[in-house]
This record gives C-alpha cells, structure tokens and sequence, in this order.
C-alpha cells in the first residue's frame, strides 16, 4: 500500500467488494480503477502473455507511440475539482470563494457520495414505510450509526433527527425524561444563536427556565458556571468549538454539571473529532451535530442532517429511528427497526418525540462520505482546515485595524474584527468574488463591545493559500476605500 | 399473597398495604395483555409522587405503559432485581415480582382501590 492509502474495515458494504477507497484530501491520487503489479501480473497469467507490448504486438512498429504520454501527473480529486472551477471562473462564471461559516461550511465532497446516492435503489427522502421491507435502505442506516458512533465514541447513535438545532432541543427533552427536571435548562451564551432560538420556540410555552451561562472573552468560564447550575437544573448545553469558534472547557462544564445531577449535553463540529477530543472523551450524556460537513453540500443553508448520539443507559429515552441488526428465520443477517414501541404511532402523546422519521438521504450522504473518508481523510480534513484557518488569522490580523475578537484558540473558525461596520464590508468582498461572514450583527448576543464590526471567517480544506492571500488583499482594499 | 388480599387501582397497578407502608406491583391481568415484557423502569428511593404519576415505565413488545401512583407517598424500596428477571412479573405478579414499596402520606385515604372481585368486574367491562 502507498503510504497515505486507507483500506477501510469490513464494515462498509454498501461499496463494491472490489473496490477500495482511498482518502483524497492530501496530494494522493484516487485509483478508483485498479491496476496493481500485482493485478497487472494475475490478468497477464490468465491470457497467458509475459508483458503488456505483447498484446500490441500485431500493431506495426511505426505505428506505435514510443514515448509517454503527455499528460500532467495525477492529481487528486479534491485538486482537479479546484482547477476546473477556477477554468469555470476564467469563462466568466461567477463562483465565489467560500470563507462562509457559523453553522455550515463548505467542505469537500467526492463525486462518489453523489454517484451513490442517486442510486434509485437509495434515492428516497425517508425511512420507507414497512421499512423492513426495505433492507438495503436499513443497512446504510445501520453502518451510518455504526460511522457516528466510531466518530463520536458514544454508545448509541440514532438513525439522525432533521438538523443540528432541532437535536439540542431534543437532547434537552430527552434529559427531562431521564432526570424529571423540568424547571430550569442552562445553556451556554456561545451557543449558535439560531440553535438558541429553536430552544426558545420548543420550551416557550412549557413553563422551563432557559438560564443563559455568559462568557468571558468568548468562552463559558466554569468557575462562574457552578453558582448558577443546581439540583433542579435538567442539563447544561455546550457547543465545541462554540458559535464564535473558540474552544470551550468541555469536561470542566461537564463535570459541573454532573455534581448538581444535571445531564451535559454537547453540540460538536462534525469535523473536529478529526483533530480534536471526540465528544466521549470529555464525559457528556449526549452528543449532537449538524452533519452538513459530512457530504452534503451548502445547498443556502438547508436541508441538513441532525446527529445524535447518547450513552446506553440513556438508549430508551432516545428520540428517532433506531436501526437494529438481527437474523431472519433463515439464520440469516437482516435489519430492523428496534425500539418503536416508544414512537408516536404506538406511544401517542408520551412518544419520545413527535419526529418519528429520519433525514434518510442525507444520513446516507453521510454514509457514503465517512466511509470514503475514513479516519484518516477526516484527521487531514480537520487539520488542513486548522492550519488554513491558524494562516488565515495571521495573514488577516497584520492588516491595519483587523483584529481576532476573542484572544482563544479556535479550530477552523474565528471572529474577525474590523474598523468599519460588517453590513459595509462583507458586500464590498462579495463585489470582488468572496462570500465570508456571516455578519454578526445579525444575531442578538450579548456582552460583545462592537459586535456590528465582526464576522465570523471560516476555512475548510478546499481553501487554498491564493484564495486566503486574495481574502487578505481584497480586504485591505475594502478597509481603505 | 393471594389476590383476594390486595387492592387493586382501575389502571392495573396492585396494592399490598402493611401499616403506613404500601408494597405496588402490576396486576396479572395487566402483565398478560402486554405479553412479553421487555424492559421495565423504576424510581429512586427517596422520590415523592402524588396519585396517578408515573412511578416508571413498563415496556412489551406492544407498547410502552406507564405505571401509576395509587397513592400519595414516599420511595422507602425498589425490587432493584425485577429489571434484570422480567419473567417473574409472568410467573410471580403477586410475589415475587413487587415493584416498589411508598410510605403513605395518608393511609386513611385508599378509596379509589378496589377489592380483587370488583377488579375482575372492572377487567371485564374495560373493552379487553
């Protein structure tokens, strides 16, 4: 094997038997067709020749190309993708550099999750009715659970809820059933303000307590934190790497909490298990993720996936399908919904949730995409995307007048502050080709001094060093006119 | 204990009372229309419930029913065995297979419970 080629584990068989994927994200190509010495040498055997020239033997001489073939050297996906929207831009299309964050990010994605996806076997929006009936539609949501959960470290991942908001107002749900709390839920200020507000909507007429646990320079401080969680706190929700891209004292916070009996759940990056702690090492109770980063594109904001995951003895308090594996009268594997008898067709009003489906198509993006991946394509993905992030910064911050807003260290995300308002700013970048923000103003947090000069700068993998030097000119350029 | 014995409240839950101290379980009645039982939950010593909470959860692989406080009292004992030999509330409903004893806020008021025969009226009449 080439050093930086991944086999994945047996796990995965929605991809053919022959066929082992690669990661893509570094500088190695992806031999989706194989050609080994080795396979080469085999194929030779079976036709019974010795080398490759004896099959163009009967060509004349003349005929036949002596030298190799002009051709650059392979090159990988991820870099042929970059060239041929950069050949698109030299025709006059207009495709914007992406530096946008605060929720979704433009990550890269193989042409495989596409090609698979849109199988017609896979190509449906739901777990099927009689979803039994469906068996390779509940084996990829099987191997999606079994993928979060290696991701993640938790026990139990569920077969996915809608997205990332929705899935901290049911983790916080889920910890009413299991602790009875119902009077108080604390949640950190740095919390993403639209998860926040899906928050504010699901408990606004329930009579709970939403306690808001401020930050100081961006981050949740612990020691300020215990005066303010107690025994009739349900759970403390945390968000790593936060809203503004720092990152928080996860097992502080949690340890916290758990001395008042209270539950944490953490609302992670889908990315950074790849380069950060994942969300087991710090102890929580449950963990979800908007899982857009994981093979789905921006697509304006929606549809996007919801991760959930919890420890088992939480299992049964758990909303959302629930994939099981078992035998057929026949002895052999099959596939099964597990645990329905607490849904709403069977349980009513008392079912753990009222989202009784799951976001099958894009659990199945993911899927494919972790999959594809594998833990070492994530770990490249989550590093590149903080050493463009850490260049950015640097390069960014040596502009007269730009500063990082919070002196914290972050992961692939980071606020940006500026001499002039953002609403001015981030349309005069647009105007030179760069979408990036989005412009904090427009969310209501509190304690930040000039927050209407921020935005929020984001870096993924794709990103290369031109498009972040482009980032910083175009930037000086605006900041002086 | 013989069911004739016991009290029975109308949502199956059986009542054994000694003193101030009630000892609940799940009627017969009750366990055979769930059949197999799967999974059952219990509250923590120490917990305090009003009638008709939920003292905790039984599941089958029908559905998934709660069980109720039959009176106002305190946790003083769990059967902390029962999650793990779920097949006793088959074999031994009335024995082996308690759930829970309360301390009673008042042991005067149980006028809600019914006696083992008028249960089995109730049984009969409640469209199973």
């Amino acid at each position: 094997m080439k050093p930086g080629i991944l086999k994945m584990p047996g796990f995965c068989s929605l991809l053919p038997n022959h066929w082992s994927p690669v990661i893509y994200i570094g500088h190695f190509p992806m031999p989706y067709l194989f050609d080994t010495p080795e396979q080469r040498r085999k194929m030779f055997e079976a036709i019974g020749i010795q080398s490759i020239d004896e099959l163009f033997a009967q060509i004349p001489k003349e005929l036949q190309l002596t030298r190799e073939l002009t051709l650059p050297q392979p090159v990988s996906e991820l870099t042929l993708q970059q060239e041929m929207e950069q050949r698109l831009g030299q025709g006059g299309t207009s495709l914007k550099t992406c530096f946008l964050g605060g929720g979704v990010y433009d990550h890269f994605i193989p042409a495989v999750v596409d090609e698979m996806t849109a199988r017609g076997e896979f190509y449906t929006a739901y777990t099927p009715y009689q979803a039994e009936a469906s068996q390779g539609t509940l084996q990829a949501f099987y191997e999606y659970q079994t993928l979060i959960t290696q991701l993640t470290g938790m026990d139990v991942s569920n077969a996915s809820l809608y997205e990332g908001g929705t899935a901290v107002s049911e983790a916080v749900f889920m910890a009413m059933r299991i602790n009875g709390r119902h009077q108080k839920v604390v949640f950190a200020a740095t919390l993403h303000p639209e998860y926040r507000r899906v928050l504010v909507t699901y408990f606004a007429r329930l009579g709970t307590e939403l306690v808001e646990l401020p930050h100081t320079n961006g981050v949740i401080d612990p020691a300020k934190c215990r005066a303010v969680i107690d025994s009739e706190t349900t759970a403390i929700v945390i968000q790593q790497p936060n809203f503004f891209g720092c990152l928080e004292d996860v097992a502080a916070l949690t340890e916290i909490a758990h001395e008042a009996g209270a539950l944490s759940i953490l609302a992670f990056d889908a990315v950074s298990p790849g380069l950060l702690k994942k969300p087991a090492d710090y102890n929580v109770d449950i963990a979800v993720a908007e899982g857009q980063p994981l093979g789905t594109p921006l697509q304006y904001g929606g549809p996007l996936l919801g991760i959930f995951t919890c420890r088992t003895e939480y299992m049964r308090k758990m909303p959302g399908r629930l994939i099981g594996k078992t035998t057929d009268r026949k002895g052999k594997d099959c596939f099964a919904l597990n645990l329905q008898a607490r849904e709403q067709h069977i349980r009513r009003d008392k079912a753990t949730s009222n989202i009784c489906t799951n976001q099958g198509l894009l659990a199945l993006r993911t899927t494919v995409f972790l999959a594809t991946v594998g833990p070492l394509g994530l770990k490249q993905m989550a590093t590149l995307s903080h050493q463009k992030a850490r260049y950015a910064a640097d390069l960014l911050t040596k502009i007269p007048g730009v500063s990082l807003k919070f002196n914290q260290p972050f992961f692939r995300e980071f606020v940006l502050q500026t001499p002039l308002p953002s609403a001015d700013v981030l349309p005069a970048l647009a105007v030179r080709g760069i979408n990036v923000g989005p412009d904090l103003a427009r969310f209501e947090i509190s304690n930040v001094k000039d927050w209407q000069n921020c935005f929020l700068v984001a870096l993924t993998e794709k990103r290369t060093r031109s498009e972040i030097e482009h980032l910083a000119k175009a930037l000086t350029e605006v900041l002086k006119s | 204990m013989k069911p004739e014995d016991l009290r029975f409240a109308k949502t199956h839950e059986w009542v054994a009372v000694d003193g101030d101290v009630a000892t609940i379980g799940v009627s017969d009645f009750a366990v055979k229309l769930l059949t197999d039982i799967v999974f059952l939950s219990l509250p923590a010593i120490g917990k305090k419930f009003v009638p008709g909470e939920s003292l905790g959860e039984i599941e089958s692989v029908k559905a998934v029913s709660d069980i109720y406080a039959p009176m106002q009292g305190e946790v003083i004992a769990v059967n902390n065995t029962l999650p793990d030999n779920l097949t006793l509330l088959n074999e031994s409903p009335y024995e082996k297979a308690w759930l829970l004893k309360m301390r009673m806020a008042d042991p005067s008021r149980l006028d809600n419970l019914m006696n083992y025969a008028d249960y089995q009226e109730h049984c009969k009449s409640d469209g199973h």
